[in-house]
């Protein structure tokens, strides 16, 4: 692909993300906010098929967009009556709060453009390399350097914990 | 061509985005929704990092994939716990749920 | 002789066996140990006295200073240590001999005078703590064992003289005595510890050796204000003794320490606490007589004045205990005076030899005199010589004692006191004519008020008593020490002290100067025949003589206003212009800089309890912008 095409499909996507993530969080319908997300995760996805991580594409939208947006609508569902507005805060709370940001903005981008990264140097960057699905299941069940069974076991145990947590927590008494 | 710093310029803007929404919204749930917006911010950050800096290793990524399986698992308890609140003080607002203080 | 640690052994084990187990006794079972216990170490110390004043004790002309027992307890630096052991020499057994037996007479007369009291069992038991403290005392090697001693006898009086402590008077009386005795103890420390500095040792076996060169060669030369070191030093060491001795201005606790029982009185404030002042300045007469003879005639001063002024008191007093106490004190005062008479070395110390002499039979005429009193106040239940008269008849033997007593102080011959009297006088009479014609005085008024308390007691008139209550002689437990203190009363003065007691451990004779005897004689038996004249009959001339000596008598009464003058003293310029600055620099100035301190922390939380705001957006903002701001901080700085 053309890399300027590249490029401005890129842009796209970010300047979209961007716009999306905002307005996510400033919606006045939360059923509104979470459709937003979902968008920004998919996005997000389209990022990683930018960096030629299909894998990780495909679980951001299975994962995200089918697991954990479909939570978010159900939790809206169960604690929004129909036609609620969402309350604001004081305006000095955005104030400061956009301050905040602000101040956090510019730190990063100030060490971001400060910094020098070293991959130019880097002859073979960004290969169109794809990694195979073996690779990734071998690394994800192996038990030697850089490879993860261990985390994958310890991680299966945490969703099980949030499984019965979450029973526990919501159910009825 | 596309440089590691859009992704990287993207993803502050984006964790920052969700950081003024995580201090300003009063619905909890739109809370939620701003933090999945930070860690969002963040994993695309691994990714890219891996992508670009060490393109023959695989760490950023599977940080990545763990990431949101944790975020996945993070939300469902929260959520449980928002509706849990819901049915005690009868609304999600930050505001109320602070009788932990006393 | 190594066995005479037994004897402070014996009334130590006592204190802890009565003290600790006393209370699951009975009373009786508790006061047969106690009298029997210490009837073990009177017999102990009776020996020890006997071997060594008949078998070891002289070695050639000299009495010898042995230390049977001696243990090293804390060292301070490679000379100065602190050593607890027993020193016998002739003073310090004669001391063992004294305050033995008159304890073990006190022992046996509680049984009958505190029967049926609440605390008995205690009583035996703190009996025994000051016992062993005296005892202690008395055999001290070193000053500051001595110190120690002396604190102990002071805790144990404090607590006996407070022995009925549901009695405010009591307990007022007992925390006067402690504080007053303290107050003097302080001086006697700070005196230990300028002696110690300079000397470098506690030893009174070092400090007095050679004519006390050690002192006189260590304090060359120093002075402050105006004053030698070595001056100041046992000026200060004398007014621990003052306290104890109650000297005149420290006597004040005494006449009020009479709120103790009656036994206690003759033990501590008779017989053996309050000579402890007098032991003091004669264990440490070389280095007093060498060092600072100054002092000496300071001693004297105070002694001379004391004497009368007690003895001007002692005449106007109701309360036959108040009587007693000021005779006590005024007799001390002889000691004392002795004392401060005395040369040294062989006839010239003839006062040392006297205040000792005196200081023996004293403690028992005066025992006896207190235990009689307590027998009287047994039978009529009162202190007050108007409940008294008459008693000769219902008190046989009690009023036998009490005469012999009474004679014996007022140094009619051949009774102790006129012997050991005598002494002090002839002493007084070669050194200075004042003093001696001053004491001369005393005497009389001893006499003199000696009698007027025996008649007012024992004749003047015909009080009726209730049918039903008449006063009775005491029991047996009660009469037997009266007896036996009367025969020492009696006969203690035959005993040849000089042959033992000297201030160079060199035996000298003396010999009665029948010039001064004469004259004590002459005005003891005028003041006899004055106080039977006066108070053999109840007359009204005593009041009348009363009302033309007007503010003089009542002065007299009231003791010279001398507690108001102390009162006075405390109250308006210590706790006025001393105590009330201070407390209020502590009230002002430290507590409301703690107040401040704690205002200040109080503030501030009020101030940043509102970031604890349980609203946990707030938190995260707070977290964010410090992250920011470290960030910042290590980026940039």
């Amino acid at each position: 692909m053309d890399p300027i095409i590249n490029l401005i499909i890129f842009s796209c996507l970010g300047v979209a993300m961007l716009a999306l993530s905002i307005m996510a969080v400033t919606s006045k319908s939360l059923l509104r906010s979470a459709t937003y997300l979902l968008l920004v995760l998919l996005c997000t996805a389209g990022f990683y098929l930018f960096l030629n991580y299909h894998f990780l594409a495909a679980v951001q939208v299975s994962v995200y967009a089918g697991g954990v947006v479909i939570l978010f609508i159900f939790a809206i569902f169960l604690t929004t009556s129909k036609g609620e507005v969402l309350l604001k805060h004081q305006t000095r709370r955005y104030v400061f709060g956009f301050l905040g940001v602000v101040a956090g903005i510019g730190l990063t981008a100030f060490v971001l453009f400060k910094h020098q990264f070293l991959y130019e140097s880097n002859t073979s960057m960004v290969g169109d390399q794809e990694i195979s699905m073996s690779l990734i299941g071998q690394t994800l069940m192996g038990t030697g350097k850089y490879q993860y069974l261990l985390p994958f076991e310890v991680l299966s145990v945490l969703l099980l914990a949030c499984i019965i947590g979450g029973i526990l927590i919501a159910r009825k008494k | 061509m596309i440089r590691l710093e859009y992704y990287l310029i993207i993803s502050t803007l984006m964790f920052f985005i969700g950081i003024f929404g995580f201090i300003t919204r009063k619905n909890m749930i739109a809370i939620l929704i701003s933090l999945e917006l930070v860690l969002n911010a963040v994993e695309i950050n691994f990714a890219a990092f891996n992508r670009f800096l060490y393109p023959h290793q695989l760490e950023g990524m599977f940080f990545t994939l763990f990431g949101i399986a944790i975020t996945a698992a993070e939300t469902a308890v929260a959520l449980a716990i928002i509706i849990n609140a819901y049915r005690s003080i009868g609304n999600i607002n930050i505001n109320n749920l602070n009788r932990m203080k006393n | 002789m190594e066995y005479s640690l037994f004897i402070l052994i014996a009334p130590f084990f006592l204190f802890l066996v009565l003290g600790l187990l006393g209370m699951k006794m009975k009373p009786k079972v508790a006061g047969i140990i106690g009298t029997i216990g210490m009837g073990l170490c009177a017999i102990c110390a009776y020996t020890v006295a006997y071997q060594y004043f008949f078998q070891t004790g002289r070695v050639g002309e000299e009495w010898q200073q042995f230390i049977p027992v001696n243990f090293e307890w804390l060292r301070f630096t490679e000379n100065l240590h602190i050593d607890l052991g027993i020193l016998l020499d002739p003073i310090s057994v004669m001391m063992l001999v004294v305050i033995t037996t008159v304890s073990l007479m006190v022992h046996i007369y509680s049984l009958g005078y505190m029967h049926g009291e609440t605390g008995f069992q205690r009583y035996y038991a703190l009996l025994s703590l000051f016992s062993f403290s005296m005892l202690g005392l008395v055999v001290a090697t070193n000053i500051f064992q001595m110190y120690i001693f002396w604190e102990l006898v002071g805790v144990s009086s404090y607590s006996l003289i407070g022995f009925y402590y549901t009695k405010p008077s009591a307990v007022s009386a007992s925390k006067k005595a402690f504080i007053v005795t303290r107050f003097a103890d302080l001086g006697f420390l700070i005196g230990i510890l300028i002696l110690s500095y300079y000397t470098k040792t506690f030893d009174f076996g070092t400090l007095t050796a050679n004519h006390a060169e050690l002192v006189t060669t260590s304090f060359a030369g120093g002075t402050f204000m105006g004053l030698s070191l070595a001056t100041l030093a046992l000026t200060l060491i004398f007014m621990g003794g003052a306290g104890k001795s109650a000297m005149f201005p420290l006597h004040i606790w005494l006449p009020d320490a009479m709120e103790g029982p009656t036994p206690v009185s003759a033990l501590i404030h008779a017989a053996t606490m309050v000579v402890a002042g007098v032991f003091l300045v004669a264990r440490l007469f070389p280095v007093y007589f060498f060092a600072a003879p100054d002092v000496l005639t300071l001693i004297a001063y105070i002694g001379t004045f004391t004497a009368l002024f007690a003895a001007v008191i002692a005449i106007t007093q109701t309360d036959i205990k108040r009587v007693l106490a000021f005779s006590t004190i005024s007799q001390i005062a002889y000691m004392m005076v002795a004392l401060g008479v005395s040369d040294y070395g062989g006839h010239d110390g003839l006062g040392y030899m006297a205040s000792m002499f005196h200081l023996f039979t004293h403690a028992f005429f005066k025992a006896l005199l207190f235990l009689g009193a307590g027998s009287v106040i047994h039978a009529v239940h009162s202190n007050e010589m108007s409940q008294m008269g008459n008693l000769h008849k219902y008190m046989p033997i009690t009023n036998w004692t009490f005469l012999i007593a009474c004679l014996a102080i007022a140094g009619i011959p051949p009774f102790s006191g006129f012997f050991s009297k005598d002494e002090i006088l002839a002493a007084a009479f070669h050194h200075h004519q004042v003093i001696f014609w001053t004491l001369w005085i005393v005497a009389g008024l001893t006499a003199f008020y000696m009698f007027r308390l025996y008649f007012r007691i024992f004749w003047n008139g015909k009080r009726d008593y209730n049918e039903h209550h008449k006063p009775h002689e005491s029991p047996l437990a009660m009469a037997l020490p009266l007896i036996i203190l009367a025969v020492f009363s009696v006969f203690t003065g035959f005993i040849p002290f000089s042959d033992f007691i000297s201030s160079d451990f060199m035996p000298f004779h003396t010999h009665i100067d029948w010039t001064v005897a004469g004259m004590s004689i002459v005005v003891a038996l005028i003041g006899i025949s004055g106080a039977f004249a006066l108070y053999a009959k109840n007359s009204k001339q005593p009041a009348q003589i009363a009302q033309s000596l007007g503010g003089l008598y009542k002065a007299a009464l009231h003791k010279f206003y001398l507690d108001e003058v102390w009162m006075w003293f405390t109250q308006t310029v210590i706790f006025r212009y001393i105590c009330m600055p201070i407390a209020w620099f502590d009230r002002h100035i430290i507590d409301s800089a703690m107040n401040g301190l704690a205002w200040t922390t109080q503030k501030s939380a009020d101030s940043v309890k509102g970031l604890q705001s349980g609203q946990v957006q707030f938190y995260a903002w707070v977290f964010v912008v410090g992250s920011i701001l470290i960030a910042v901080l290590v980026l940039f700085f």
